[in-house]
């Protein structure tokens, strides 16, 4: 299969969208272009499946042509289990964005452009075996954030949308030194490389890896929240138009959270080791920290904002952990909180365009009146507290289990700390949904409201459905995902 | 004689419009604007085509004069900038009642860049550099009833004065050391003796002025801001491409053996320029003058580009210029416009401009993601190529700073395109009408960056040439 269509298909729906005129044109061609990208993508999952038993490397559909011949930069595409579990998650978060922006009136074109124009980022960094393409497509992702934010944004918009983008430059320029330090630390035939496989295959040496994983991990970090540097997400997310918070929290922390893994982890496996304490104080701080901030929040949209930054604690963690279960754990929990926070979004877009308020003390009784939505929102609710049975429990209890693999106090006791933040989980999530959607109706103009409409039932059943699946039959996405977290683990080494 | 013909091919066309555009102004007194503006872009059109097929090399008048294919390649950067200045100021001109002189002006300039870039003598070189700074003061100057015009041509031409003076003083000290003032002669004797290093800083300080680098940037925001946009836009790529083409060469060509040398000089002044130039730009209210200071952040930059030494660096340096001309111009068209029409140039006029000019916001937002160093943007390119060029003398912390400027730099981007879609205004500027000439201009900036980096063709040309 070619890797390319993946960015060719939404490239020129979107110079389509650019073609046609009125609302009901354009959405439809942001609608069939995300169907297609869905199509395209569970395409990709059973030819990926057929070609993985007879392919003897750890990358398919290999595609390489010569970019800048000059500097050795290629264009160089590939995928293993962790970037189809990644395409395929984009699909989904995309096509129930495109689903809940249905009634986007103002600015429709321009606003449905940004977001396939993101996807295409997002297909770009998941597929790129080359650093510069994949830096060049991290990038290609940060602006239209910032426009969708300022433009569709709500509340503080303009400073959110300028934090964020700002924040998530300085990180890639972090991640950029980190790159040049690869780059220029790497001989292959006398030429320096981008090229990732090659890299891998060229240990660098001890000294130059403690200099350049910080760089590359923190860049990386800043955009899947690493503690300090999480300060863009409350913010950013609650400002965002629904679409692109879903997008936000559902795939672009994960380019921070795969760059991590994928960069910095597996391409400089020493510095990792020597680094791994720090990150895993910082993701546990974060996870703890993201818990408690969540308690305080009275705006849904600040809940499930703080609630990611404490989530995404627990990709890091894995990470930080370095055993194979842990880091299958994290990925799992990429793909996980990418489905529920993308799917709490819509649900409080929902609520909010029909009430007009996300303030947790304003809502009430809405079962009564929309219990679609509300059913929802207590699905959602239970995944994200760890429910058995969906798609949290499976993702956490996995990292949990790698970390205790690791025996020594300081791990168990991360560990401890780390899992004793479900219990504060399930406490701003049982009040946030309790109180909101159970109870009497607070204010009599609510009885008036309708139920969710049939483009905002098809983007909730699509994500449920992801969730229900990870959570039931979770060997299926670990049976994608191992053969790649074992090339990562070769690199690393065993550790116990 | 035919020899002269070849290789002196690209000055002799300049030189031949020049003249004809004076004819033009003693023969036909009344000629109308749009003809003589209709008249010179073609020129100016042809002028650039006929350059892409000059390709002979070779030297002139006793080695005074030399020509190469990158040489020939760089006038034909300048002739493509020049063109897209001309096209875009289209509407200033028309109401200006001195076209025909100001093209003479702009044209002389040129043709002194195109002098100094073949000199292959630093005494030819001072002649080239004179030749193209004098006639700057007066296109300064070209707002004739506005004072603040007169004031930025009296300010260009007392710094570009001194700097002159710095020069020479390095130059004729050169001469004392080498006895000549031959590139070859130079480069075989340079060496970093006290008297030599002293001159050699001294033509640094004298470069350094032209291209406006901290702390030689001093006259480059009032100047830009006084001087008419379509003069501003001419200085801030053309006078300062050229500008960084011939530094560009001498140092690596004629100083290379006193690479460590001025490899701490570049990587001192690209910091400062770097940062001082953003602290700056970051107050700004006025775009000409938010785009001085801008430019003087990415002087910085390509000085990064330079400290990098090799050919790659080299490379990335005319490279950058390129993208630079397409994506500085193409934001100075769209004030130009809106400068010439509406009178309006500060950045809160901007706001809620793209409720009533879409395409022209679209046009200067790619621009300014283009400065910032955005992909998939031409800029994001050059940047990557230029800093990439200057990790590759392992200064990480150089390069560290540089990449966390692009951050800073953003920031103040980012304030005009928020103005832009984000700040509601209730009396925006109106829709501005333009002509096929600024339309056109617009189209080739835009087209430029957006091909210049997908499409590796230019990069790879010009490393081929470097090579």
């Amino acid at each position: 299969m070619n890797l390319s269509l993946l960015l060719i298909l939404p490239l020129a729906f979107s110079l389509l969208l650019l073609a046609v005129k009125g609302l009901k044109q354009v959405r439809t061609v942001a609608l069939l272009a995300a169907v297609a990208q869905l199509g395209l993508s569970v395409f990709l999952l059973f030819k990926f499946l057929q070609e993985r038993v007879t392919s003897s490397s750890d990358f398919v559909f290999d595609q390489n042509y010569t970019w800048y011949k000059a500097l050795n930069i290629n264009y160089h595409v590939g995928v293993d289990g962790i970037s189809v579990a990644m395409i395929l998650l984009t699909a989904f978060v995309v096509l129930a964005a495109v689903l809940v922006s249905w009634k986007q009136e103002h600015q429709h074109k321009e606003f449905f452009f940004l977001l396939l124009f993101l996807s295409l980022g997002a297909y770009g960094f998941f597929i790129s075996l080359d650093l510069f393409t994949m830096f060049f497509f991290l990038e290609v992702a940060v602006i239209p954030k910032f426009l969708l934010i300022g433009i569709w944004g709500s509340g503080k918009k303009e400073y959110s949308a300028l934090k964020l983008a700002l924040m998530l430059m300085a990180g890639s320029a972090l991640v950029f030194v980190g790159l040049s330090g690869l780059y220029f630390n790497t001989s292959v035939n006398g030429q320096h490389t981008f090229d990732l496989l090659q890299i891998s295959q060229n240990s660098i040496a001890t000294n130059l890896q403690y200099l350049f994983f910080p760089f590359a991990f923190i860049g990386f970090g800043i955009f899947t929240a690493l503690f300090p540097f999480h300060t863009w997400v409350p913010d950013g997310h609650s400002s965002a138009p629904t679409a692109a918070s879903m997008f936000l929290a559902g795939i672009s922390m994960k380019l921070g959270g795969y760059g991590c893994l994928r960069v910095a982890t597996y391409l400089m496996p020493d510095a990792a080791h020597h680094y791994s304490t720090i990150i895993i104080v910082l993701s546990c701080i974060a996870i703890l920290y993201g818990a408690f901030a969540t308690m305080m929040q009275t705006d849904l949209k600040y809940i499930n904002a703080y609630s990611s930054v404490s989530h995404c604690g627990f990709v890091l963690l894995g990470i930080g952990m370095l055993t194979k279960t842990s880091i299958n754990g994290a990925v799992l929990q990429m793909v996980s909180h990418g489905l529920m926070t993308a799917l709490f979004f819509a649900v409080i877009g929902m609520i909010y365009e029909r009430t007009h308020t996300r303030q947790v003390a304003q809502l009430g009784g809405l079962l009564k009146v929309m219990p679609f939505i509300s059913s929802v929102f207590v699905i959602v609710g239970l995944c994200s507290l760890g429910l058995p049975g969906l798609s949290g429990f499976v993702a956490e209890m996995t990292v949990f289990m790698g970390s205790w693999q690791r025996a020594d106090t300081f791990y168990r006791i991360a560990t401890i700390v780390s899992a004793a933040s479900i219990v504060v989980t399930a406490v701003y999530i049982l009040r946030a949904v309790g109180s909101s959607i159970m109870g009497p109706i607070k204010h009599t103009e609510y009885l008036k409201l309708g139920d969710a409409a049939w483009n905002e039932k098809t983007a909730a059943v699509l994500l449920l459905v992801g969730i229900l699946i990870m959570g039931l039959v979770p060997f299926w996405l670990t049976d994608l995902i191992n053969p790649g977290t074992e090339v990562i683990m070769q690199k690393i080494g065993m550790i116990k | 004689m035919n020899e002269f013909f070849i290789l002196m091919q690209q000055e002799l066309l300049l030189t031949a419009i020049i003249f004809i555009l004076l004819f033009v102004k003693l023969a036909a007194k009344e000629v109308e604007a749009k003809t003589l503006l209709l008249l010179t872009n073609i020129l100016l059109g042809i002028n650039l085509v006929a350059g892409f097929f000059s390709t002979a090399s070779g030297s002139l008048f006793g080695d005074m004069f030399h020509t190469s294919e990158l040489l020939h390649l760089e006038k034909n950067i300048l002739n493509l900038g020049t063109l897209i200045i001309s096209l875009q100021s289209y509407n200033w001109l028309m109401k200006h009642k001195h076209a025909a002189e100001f093209y003479i002006l702009m044209l002389s300039t040129l043709l002194g860049m195109f002098f100094m870039l073949s000199s292959s003598n630093l005494l030819m070189f001072y002649v080239g550099l004179e030749l193209a700074s004098i006639p700057l003061a007066a296109m300064a100057n070209f707002d004739l009833d506005k004072k603040r015009s007169a004031e930025a041509a009296m300010k260009y031409i007392i710094s570009s004065a001194f700097a002159s003076g710095l020069l020479l003083f390095g130059i004729s000290m050169m001469y004392g050391v080498a006895g000549s003032l031959n590139f070859a002669d130079l480069k075989a004797i340079a060496s970093a003796t006290p008297l030599f290093l002293f001159s050699f800083v001294l033509i640094i300080a004298g470069f350094g002025f032209k291209i406006s680098a901290v702390p030689f940037h001093l006259w480059t925001a009032d100047v830009y801001e006084g001087s008419p946009i379509a003069v501003t836009s001419y200085l801030s790529v053309i006078s300062k491409g050229s500008m960084i083409f011939v530094m560009t060469s001498v140092l690596f060509t004629v100083f290379d053996k006193l690479f460590f040398q001025w490899y701490n000089i570049m990587a001192v002044l690209a910091v400062l320029s770097m940062i001082v130039g953003n602290l700056f730009a970051i107050r700004q209210q006025n775009i000409k003058r938010f785009l001085a200071f801008s430019s003087i952040s990415q002087v910085g930059f390509i000085l990064i580009g330079v400290s990098g030494g090799d050919n790659t660096g080299f490379s990335s340096v005319i490279y950058f210029v390129l993208i630079y001309i397409f994506s500085n111009l193409a934001a100075f068209g769209v004030l130009s416009l809106v400068s010439t029409e509406k009178g309006k140039e500060t950045i809160d006029d901007f706001k809620g401009f793209y409720k009533t000019n879409p395409l022209l916001t679209w046009v200067l937002a790619i621009a300014l993601f283009s400065l910032a160093g955005i992909p998939p943007t031409a800029g994001f390119f050059g940047k990557f190529f230029l800093i990439l060029a200057g990790a590759g003398r392992n200064n990480y912390l150089l390069i560290t700073i540089a990449a966390l400027n692009m951050v800073v730099s953003l920031y103040y981007y980012l304030r005009i395109i928020k103005a832009m879609f984000m700040d509601a205004n209730e009396a925006p500027i109106e829709k501005v009408e333009m002509g096929w000439s600024p339309k056109l201009a617009m189209a080739i900036c835009v087209g430029g960056i957006v091909v210049t980096g997908l499409v590796s063709g230019a990069y790879e040309y010009i490393y081929s040439l470097v090579k």
